[in-house]
């Protein structure tokens, strides 16, 4: 877990900076899911409504869907996962970013967890 | 792989795998482990040098008596009677009307005939087997003393001839002897469900964990470790070995499963003949096929399979091949369909090709055959 990230319950976590958010699936979900083969990306431009299916993560031995916590559009995708999604195995919270996207201006990002409440959560 | 509720049973090996730090699971009531350092890197140790399995939840049922061989024959498919002392062969167990109760390996043994059945099926297999066996036969459960320990991979022997006295090149494909495993006479088979070559070995439960830390040790060199039931699951797929309850069950039969190689019409009676030959006759309807994917995805068991816009059957078995580094899978389509082939998988269709299996062709049990 990293310092400054918000959490959601879908294990996934965001890095907001102004009306940037920075998204991707947590270290903890990315060790529950094992070797992960697959990172299906949005396009550039793509609007998300919360609960919009943003990406798709296989593993060999499951599939996660992760879905857009917040409004706002995609700006720019992690397109290294392509070649290499096991970026994500080695560094979840770091290079192994999935997508940015520039938040709606009515975005509500207020209900997140810090990395404290996230950690209980995975725990809980 | 189906999980089930809770697990209750473990192996001799559970403390083992919860000191290695394996990711345990339930697997048809026994805790087992599904990984320990992640299934695509227990793969390639396999593949390239050797990896150790435990197995100990599949079950061993012994059949004794002047009448055995004739149970044998009458409850499998394959030829029984043909195995010397000390040869093993794949079998089947099919119903009357040529349903499959269980893939099995029949080692004939001195004085004996021992039957390795799958472990979700022990239970319903001695039920089965008491209740069509006549005659001079006795039928024993072996599985609570038996710890089955697999050491797979192309260093197998070099890893095995560490641990035990005896010269292993001796031992060939499909043949099982008694060898001095750590002072304890054991059965030890050249067998396997990973495509590469590698041995069995059928301790008593307290020799297990003496054996699974010599192998390690043994194996030191080559990096050995232990490999979880994720990645004996890819490495089984990619030889396009069936598994019970996806690939066969009670529904399917020896022919639409590409099994008729087991089965042995001319041998004289045994359960499930005559449904078979019926079939036979008839034309199967449907066939277990393989496939590649020529996407992007990983295919799991129930996704649709079609053909020319038309669903045609579906996955029995998928994942991800490290090997060929793309999805694989079985399934059964009708045999009207055409050669075009797509998986079904959340709302989009990715193509595929239908591959004879094995999809893996590199394993280095082949070349001890």
């Amino acid at each position: 877990m990293s310092e400054g990230l918000k959490y959601t319950e879908e294990h996934e976590w965001l890095r907001i900076e102004g009306e940037e958010a920075t998204l991707g699936l947590t270290e903890y979900a990315q060790g529950e899911l094992g070797d992960i083969v697959y990172v299906e990306l949005p396009a550039v431009g793509l609007e998300l409504s919360p609960g919009d299916v943003l990406s798709t993560v296989e593993s060999v031995k499951s599939v996660s869907e992760l879905c857009a916590p917040v409004a706002g559009e995609v700006t720019e995708v992690n397109t290294a996962l392509d070649a290499d999604p096991a970026i994500v195995n080695k560094d979840a919270e770091g290079e192994g970013w999935i997508l940015k996207m520039k938040l709606a201006p009515d975005a509500d990002t207020s209900g997140f967890m810090t990395s404290e409440q996230y950690e209980a959560h995975t725990k809980g | 792989m189906v999980l089930t509720a809770t697990a209750e049973r473990k192996t001799a090996l559970y403390e083992r795998h919860v000191e290695a730090g394996a990711k345990m699971v339930d697997f048809f009531g026994w805790a087992m482990p599904m990984y320990y350092r992640g299934i695509v890197a227990e793969h390639d140790r396999v593949r390239s040098t050797a990896g150790i399995f435990d197995v100990s939840h599949m079950g061993q049922l012994v059949v004794r008596g002047a009448d055995a061989l004739a149970a044998i024959e009458r409850l499998t498919t394959n030829r029984a009677a043909s195995l010397e002392e000390g040869r093993i062969q794949y079998s089947i167990m099919c119903y009357e009307d040529g349903g499959i109760v269980d893939d099995v390996l029949v080692y004939r043994l001195p004085e004996r005939y021992m039957l390795v059945v799958n472990a979700s099926n022990c239970e319903k297999d001695l039920e089965w087997i008491r209740s069509n066996v006549s005659g001079d036969v006795s039928l024993e459960d072996h599985s609570d003393h038996t710890q089955l320990v697999a050491i797979q991979g192309p260093k197998s022997e070099d890893v095995l001839g560490r641990v035990v006295e005896a010269d292993l090149s001796a031992l060939g494909y499909y043949r099982a002897a008694w060898l001095d495993v750590l002072g304890t006479k054991t059965l030890v088979s050249r067998t396997g469900y990973t495509g590469e070559d590698g041995f069995e070995i059928y301790c008593v439960n307290d020799l297990a964990p003496l054996v699974w830390d010599a192998l390690l040790t043994a194996g030191s060199e080559w990096e050995v470790e232990p490999i979880g039931l994720g990645a004996r699951d890819t490495l089984r797929l990619e030889m396009g070995y069936h598994l019970y309850g996806q690939d066969i069950d009670a529904t399917r039969t020896p022919v639409e499963a590409g099994l008729s190689w087991v089965v042995k019409k001319d041998k004289g009676d045994f359960i499930g003949r005559e449904a078979i030959l019926a079939l036979e006759e008839e034309g199967a309807s449907e066939r277990l096929v393989g496939f590649v994917l020529e996407g992007r995805g990983v295919p799991r068991p129930g996704q649709r399979m079609v053909s020319g816009g038309e669903g045609v059957g579906a996955v029995t078995s998928g994942t991800y091949s490290p090997s060929l580094q793309r999805g694989i899978g079985l399934g059964y389509v009708g045999v009207q369909a055409g050669g075009d082939l797509g998986i079904e998988m959340r709302g989009r269709t990715v193509p595929a090709k239908r591959v004879r299996p094995p999809f893996y062709r590199g394993g280095s049990a082949r070349r001890k055959k």
